[in-house]
C-alpha cells in the first residue's frame, strides 16, 4: 500500500531493513554546533562517552564530531574538564 | 461441565494453548488469571505466567511477547481496562492478535463492582473487535473463535471477549467444553504473519509514524476491520460445522412480522428474548436483535434486520455522557442515510449493577408502541427504573 506521497507502508507499521535508521540525519535539528579546540583537548573522550547520540567517535587524532548526527545539545562542552568545546551558534 | 463465566474465559483460553499469560486481578475478573495460574503451576497450561504489576503492564507485556511471535491472553475489567486504554491502541496500530477476556464492570466514580457496558464502551474507537457474551457458553465459545478471526492475515487485530459481571462471572450455567483434541483442530498453533523475533530477519516493531504515513496506517487498519467481516461469518460458519453451535455478528430472536424490535448486548439478551416470547403470546409483534459483533460494527446486517420494522428500541446498558447511550448512536448512524427507517429510540438500562428485569423490557416495549402510535420520537433517550429525584 502507498501514501499519498508514493511511500511504501507495511502492516503494522513494521521496518524490515534493518539499522535504516542511519539515513535519518537527525544533524539537521541542530541550532548550535561542538567544535572543539584540539589544542586544548587532552584526549581523555570523556566528551565522546557523555555524548547522548553516540556521535563523537574516539579516534587516535582525538575526538571528533559526526555532524550528521550530532544534535548539539551542549552536553559535551558542559562536562570537558579542560574545556576545550565551544558550543558555536549554527548558521548555515 | 458446571462453570461460571470467569471459569468458561479461562478454561476457553486455556484450550487455546496461549503461551504467555500477563493478567493482574481486578474484581469480578480475578478468578480469570486465578484459575489460569493454577492450570500453569499444576502444568495443565504449558505457558508463562507474568505477575505484572498492574493492567497497563499486563497488557504491555502481552504485547511484549506477542511481538516476538507467540499467543497470548490477558484479561481484566472496569478501571483495569481503563488502565490499559493507551496500550489498547498500541497493540491494535502494530496489528498484534492478542485476545483478551474482560469482565463487563461499571467505571468509577462512584466506585462500582457490578454490571455495565461502560467500561468496553469507552474502548470502542480502539481498533479491538468486540464480543459480547450472552451466556457462558458463548464466552468459551467466542474465546476460541476470536482467536481464529484475529490471527487470520486478513485481519491480524486484537478481540476482546466480554461477559457481564457477576450476572455471568459469578452465575454457574452448563458449560459444554471441547476437548482440547478438537479446539486443536480447529485452532492451530499461532503462525506470526510479520510480527516475529527472528535474528535472521531482524524487524524493528513499534516504529514512528510521520504525518506523511500516519493515516494511510489507519486506513489499513480500517480495511483490517471491514475484511473481519467476512472472516468472522467464515469462522462462525466453521465453528457451527464442527462443535454444532451457531454464532452470528448479530442474532434476530422472533423479528418476522415484528412492529418493534428491541436491540440488546450481553446478558440481558436472555431476559429480553423470555420476554418477547411472553409478549408474542398475548399478540403483541415485538421481536429483537441480539448483538454479538459491535466491533466491527455489523451495519449490513442491522439494516437488514430492521427493514421492516416501525420502531427500534436500542437498549444500552452504558452512557455516552452529554449524549445518548453508545450502541445507539451506532445503530443510529448505520440508518440515517436508508431512505425508508424505523422510528429509533434509546433506553438506557441497568447502570452500575442495577437490575434488568422482564418489567423493565415491558415498559420498553409499551413506550415503543406508544412511539409507533404517536408516529414520532419524543423523548429520543430515556433511562428507565431510574429515580429523577435528583440534583
Amino acid at each position: 500500500m502507498e501514501t499519498t506521497e508514493g511511500k511504501k507502508i507495511t502492516v503494522g507499521a513494521i521496518i524490515d531493513e534493518p539499522g535504516s535508521s542511519v539515513r535519518y540525519k537527525t544533524g539537521s535539528w541542530r541550532v548550535q554546533r561542538p567544535v572543539i579546540n584540539s589544542e586544548k583537548c587532552t584526549k581523555c573522550f570523556i566528551c565522546a562517552k557523555y555524548c547522548p547520540d553516540g556521535a563523537i567517535n574516539p579516534t587516535k587524532d582525538g575526538p571528533v564530531v559526526d555532524y550528521d548526527y550530532c544534535k548539539g545539545c551542549g552536553i559535551c562542552a558542559n562536562e570537558c574538564p579542560m574545556k576545550a568545546i565551544e558550543m558555536v551558534p549554527e548558521v548555515k | 461441565m458446571i462453570l461460571e463465566g470467569n471459569q468458561a474465559l479461562a478454561v476457553g483460553a486455556k484450550l487455546c494453548r496461549p503461551k504467555v499469560i500477563a493478567s493482574y486481578p481486578i474484581t469480578p475478573s480475578t478468578h480469570i488469571p486465578e484459575m489460569l495460574s493454577e492450570f500453569v503451576a499444576n502444568g495443565e497450561l504449558d505457558a508463562d505466567f507474568i505477575n505484572v504489576e498492574s493492567e497497563h503492564s499486563a497488557i504491555s507485556a502481552c504485547i511484549g511477547a506477542q511481538a516476538t511471535g507467540v499467543r497470548t491472553f490477558t484479561a481484566t475489567a472496569s478501571q483495569g481496562l481503563a488502565l490499559m486504554h493507551e496500550i489498547l491502541y498500541v497493540a491494535s496500530g502494530m496489528r498484534l492478535p492478542i485476545v483478551m477476556g474482560v469482565a463487563n464492570r461499571s467505571l468509577s466514580a462512584p466506585i462500582n463492582i457490578w454490571c455495565d457496558h461502560s467500561d468496553t464502551m469507552a474502548e470502542r474507537d480502539s481498533g479491538w473487535m468486540q464480543f459480547y457474551s450472552e451466556n457462558n457458553q458463548e464466552a468459551l465459545d467466542l474465546v476460541i473463535q476470536a482467536y481464529r478471526i484475529a490471527e487470520d492475515e486478513r485481519v491480524l487485530l486484537p478481540a476482546m471477549v466480554t461477559i457481564d459481571a457477576y450476572t455471568l462471572t459469578h452465575t454457574f450455567e452448563p458449560v459444554d467444553v471441547p476437548s482440547q483434541k478438537e479446539v486443536d483442530e480447529f485452532l492451530p498453533p499461532y503462525k506470526p504473519v510479520y510480527a516475529i523475533l527472528d535474528p535472521e530477519r531482524p524487524i524493528t516493531q513499534g516504529s514512528f509514524g510521520t504525518p506523511e504515513y500516519f493515516m494511510e496506517f489507519k486506513y489499513s487498519q480500517q480495511k483490517a476491520m471491514e475484511r473481519a467481516k467476512e472472516v468472522i461469518d467464515e469462522v462462525f460458519r466453521e465453528f457451527e460445522e464442527k462443535f454444532g453451535r451457531k454464532y452470528g455478528k448479530i442474532e434476530p430472536y422472533r423479528t418476522e412480522g415484528a412492529d418493534v424490535i428491541l436491540v440488546t448486548l450481553g446478558s440481558m439478551s436472555g431476559t429480553g428474548k423470555e420476554v418477547v416470547d411472553q409478549l408474542r403470546e398475548e399478540g403483541a409483534k415485538v421481536g429483537l436483535i441480539k448483538v454479538t459483533v459491535f466491533r466491527p460494527f455489523p451495519a449490513e446486517e442491522l439494516r437488514e434486520a430492521v427493514r421492516r420494522a416501525k420502531v427500534v428500541a436500542v437498549i444500552d446498558r452504558d452512557i455516552s455522557l452529554g449524549f445518548s447511550g453508545a450502541v445507539f448512536a451506532n445503530v443510529s448512524a448505520s440508518l440515517i442515510n436508508e431512505e425508508k427507517r424505523p422510528l429509533l429510540a434509546n433506553f438506557i438500562v441497568g447502570l452500575g449493577g442495577r437490575d434488568v428485569r422482564p418489567e423493565d423490557f415491558r415498559e420498553i416495549v409499551d413506550k415503543s408502541f406508544r412511539i409507533l402510535e404517536a408516529g414520532r420520537v419524543e423523548k429520543p433517550v430515556e433511562w428507565i427504573n431510574v429515580s429523577g429525584e435528583v440534583p
